[in-house]
């Protein structure tokens, strides 16, 4: 097993960021399947990473608890705002969500006594460890799969596709949009909890314009037909900027043009070239 | 309130006026949501920074430069992602998310290239000048701001309503199927409004640039979200709508700089930008419109 | 069963409908007929709650109905097709059907989660019923194929197979047999028929005359926002202000005089 521990020394990191990004990017999964583009993630993951941080470090909470929170909050945030900004359609939502992510960004900076402003939380500690990653995403996984099977995944689908249609089969619209809007919103803050375990610092900057773009990255990249997608996404998101030799720095750089060139040429993502694959390996069904 | 800051209002407003022109301008006629006018806004505050620093240009020569940089930017954008999106009859989504990779992309660019610090004009090139009348102090940039700024709407506003361009422009923007069977290039004028919705863009990021002698990267994010509040508040794709709204976000800021502080200046944008769209989300003068084909 | 009293929506400065009063019975297929422009599609989008009148009161089977939510009304017993169809392409045949289904929440998302609590019983018996409705319609056979390899009229059963599904009392139908050859007209006028046989209340928008008069057992006519006549089919051939209404426009002169008289 020593080929594993030296393994561990040397990529803890990155298999934990492999880790949350693949959090965030089946949050963003549930609500771009359910046809709403929203920028909120990296907001609510900054909500749950610092509740996290700030139950752990100034109320001495355990670990699980602060989690817990780290989930629970942002989810009440998304409650909150999903009833009257998930009216908006299309193009409004996504700017709403947009200047919600601001605003948030804004109170942290201000909220000094509590969060320490633009000089961040520091000295979280570092409780996150690879099987507490493994585990979440390994629920996650199973939990959205199974949905994505059942009838909510689905009516999911449905609505991406055509929103009156299925309001008029007896649907409850917005009801569906509210659960993706607000799962996702708890799953963002979970990944923000665990990610801020172990970087055990954290700061505005982090969770602004270009962590939303690369969640957005991760869902777009991975496509909507599948959970599997987003775990794609996330995956190839976080490894591809250090396989490209250290061009880390530049990570914004190619998560903005992954945006663009999978939208220009394969807008349904890696998942829909996964699938079409596995179809052409099958044996042709004659028709 | 105090007429000095009645000046600071109105150059402020002016600006974001112009910009969110150019934004609701691509809407308006394109049918999109242009998140990478943020990084037009900054391409042109570069272009003429690097203008006057590196070619050693006048200051009106770098504006100038600016505005075909940002123009041949805007021709980019629609060649490379708004018509091919257009052909394909991609979900309006598309364009949108495409942009957001195109600011992001431009942004690090420019950090790659030029550095993530804040880059001023040298001292000499701005003017210096300043008018007092009676308790108001204006300097000689504000006018030059708030001159430029109107003289670029009056010029656009006239161009829409008095020119045969204008009047094609604007059956373009209501309905491109019938414009195109009236014989209208309506690809040309989409790559056109490309054009002139990134210069003026690119002219707010000359002005902002001028008056808060500040140039960096990530100037564009701010500008942005404050176009959004504006073109929202205003009406999407409503001209009379981005002029107003403009001015009264300039006024709304500079009101609460006054009273309230300045660490919650930017947040007032959005304060708005909340309010109006879960009241009215057509905008003050919006109408919640369905483009007819 | 169907109560409309004077109800009156304007769009943009423009008076649709005007103090509109019309009842459907609750056994029968009723027909709403009427020059373009009238405003049936806007009495159907009414009805179904995706708009709101701006007064006036819609009532069936003894509830108030305006103001409600779309998805409550479906569940109340009304399911519509569209005049453009609006299945789902991308998903087959089966799937459409079921995601009618779905709005009888026949599991909760716990169950789907928890091996034990019958949720696989739940998507077994909902697959069968949803088989049980394409039968019906005709696309048992179908059933796994994409809804986009349909040919227009078996896309037209399909919207019908899932409006079937979300057990309605009364079905709207919006120009059903638009884009049609012969043939299929003529098979839409027997499934309705039969479907009507069985107790489905129908009411049906169409412009094709011969479906209508073939059809209906009653009919009224709209323009201008307001219900100008009202009776059986022959009635409605002999009224002279309707024969006015059609003639009134150009483009509808002879060929609609025509049709009217057949």
């Amino acid at each position: 097993m020593e080929w594993l521990e030296s393994f561990w020394a040397t990529y803890s990191t990155l298999v934990l960021s492999i880790g949350t990004n693949v959090l965030l990017a089946l949050s963003i999964y549930l609500t771009l399947a359910t046809g709403l583009l929203t920028v909120a993630n990296a907001a609510f993951m900054a909500i749950g990473a610092y509740t996290a941080g700030v139950l752990t470090t100034q109320a001495g909470m355990p670990f699980f608890v602060a989690l817990f929170f780290g989930a629970l909050t942002p989810a009440l945030v998304a409650l909150l705002m999903g009833g009257p900004t998930l009216r908006l359609s299309g193009v409004y939502l996504a700017m709403a969500t947009l200047a919600f992510g601001e605003v948030v960004r804004i109170i942290i900076l201000n909220a000094e006594g509590l969060t320490g402003g633009a000089l961040g939380l520091n000295g979280i500690p570092q409780l996150t460890h690879g099987f507490d990653v493994g585990l979440t995403v390994a629920l996650t996984l199973y939990v959205l799969l199974r949905l994505a099977r059942s009838r909510f995944g689905r009516a999911m689908t449905a609505i991406c596709q055509d929103e009156t249609a299925t309001e008029l089969m007896g649907l409850n619209v917005r009801g569906y949009k509210l659960f993706a809007f607000v799962l996702g919103g708890a799953l963002a803050g979970l990944a923000g909890g665990l990610n801020a375990h172990f970087t055990f610092f954290i700061s505005p900057n982090e969770y602004g314009f270009e962590r939303a773009v690369e969640i957005l990255a991760m869902g777009v990249l991975g496509g909507t037909g599948s959970p599997w997608g987003a775990v794609i996404g996330g995956v190839l998101i976080t490894l591809l900027p250090e396989l490209l030799r250290g061009l880390g720095h530049y990570r914004p750089l190619i998560n903005g043009v992954i945006l663009v060139v999978i939208i220009l040429y394969s807008p349904k993502g890696m998942w829909d070239i996964v699938r079409r694959l596995r179809a052409d390996l099958r044996l042709p069904v004659v028709n | 309130m105090l007429p000095q800051q009645i000046v600071n209002a109105v150059s402020l407003g002016a600006v974001y006026a112009l910009f969110a022109l150019g934004f609701t301008l691509i809407f308006g006629v394109l049918n999109v949501v242009s998140l990478a006018h943020g990084a037009v806004f900054t391409i042109g505050a570069y272009a003429a920074l690097k203008a006057v620093i590196v070619l050693q240009l006048s200051l009106p020569m770098g504006a100038a430069v600016a505005m075909i940089v940002t123009a041949a930017a805007g021709w980019l954008l629609d060649k490379l992602i708004f018509a091919p999106l257009r052909a394909r009859q991609a979900p309006h989504l598309a364009p949108m998310i495409a942009t957001i990779g195109v600011a992001i992309v431009v942004t690090s660019l420019i950090e790659g290239y030029s550095g993530p610090e804040n880059l001023r004009f040298p001292a000499d090139i701005l003017p210096a000048n300043a008018v007092t009348v009676g308790a108001v102090r204006i300097t000689g940039l504000e006018l030059e701001i708030v001159f430029l700024a109107f003289a670029l709407m009056a010029v656009l506003l006239w161009g829409l309503k008095k020119t045969r361009f204008g009047r094609a422009l604007r059956a373009v923007a209501e309905s491109p199927k019938a414009a195109a069977l009236m014989g209208v290039d309506v690809e040309a004028f989409f790559r056109v409004t490309s054009m002139i919705a990134a210069v003026l863009g690119g002219a707010a990021g000359v002005l902002i640039a001028l008056y808060t002698n500040a140039v960096f990267p990530h100037m564009g994010q701010p500008m942005l979200h404050k176009g959004i509040a504006v073109v929202i508040l205003g009406g999407m794709g409503d001209i009379r709508g981005a002029l107003i709204g403009g001015l009264f976000l300039g006024f709304a800021e500079v009101l609460s700089v006054a009273y309230i502080g300045s660490t919650m200046r930017d947040a007032i944008a959005f304060g708005l930008l909340f309010i109006v769209l879960l009241l009215r989300p057509q905008g003050l003068f919006g109408h919640a419109a369905h483009r007819r084909a | 069963m169907l109560t409309l009293s004077s109800i009156s929506i304007s769009f943009g400065g423009l008076q649709v409908l005007q103090s509109l009063n019309l009842t459907v019975p609750g056994r029968g297929i009723f027909g709403l007929i009427g020059p373009n422009g009238a405003g049936k599609t806007t009495v159907f989008n009414l009805i179904t709650g995706l708009l709101v009148p701006s007064a006036g009161t819609i009532d069936f089977l003894g509830q108030r109905l305006n103001g409600s939510l779309p998805h409550r009304i479906t569940r109340s017993g009304i399911a519509r097709t569209f005049q453009n169809i609006r299945i789902f392409k991308e998903m087959t045949l089966l799937e459409n059907v079921l995601i009618a289904l779905g709005g009888r929440a026949s599991y909760g998302a716990a169950s789907v989660l928890l091996p034990w609590a019958g949720y696989r019983e739940a998507e077994r018996l909902d697959r069968e019923s949803a088989r049980g409705f394409l039968a019906r319609v005709g696309l048992a056979e179908k059933a796994e194929q994409w809804a986009g390899t349909l040919s227009y009229g078996e896309q037209r059963r399909l919207e019908i197979a899932r409006a079937l599904a979300t057990e309605p009392k009364l079905l709207l139908l919006d120009e059903p047999a638009a884009g049609m050859n012969g043939i299929e007209k003529q098979q839409l006028v027997e499934e309705v028929v039969k479907l009507n046989g069985e107790g489905l209340a129908v009411l049906i928008i169409e412009h094709d005359m011969s479906v209508i008069m073939g059809l209906c057992h009653e009919i009224a006519v709209l323009n201008f926002g307001s219900v100008i006549a009202r009776g059986t089919p022959n009635e409605i051939r002999a009224n002279p202000e309707v024969i006015e209404a059609y003639l009134g426009k150009e483009e509808q002169t002879h060929v609609r005089s025509e049709e009217m008289l057949s």
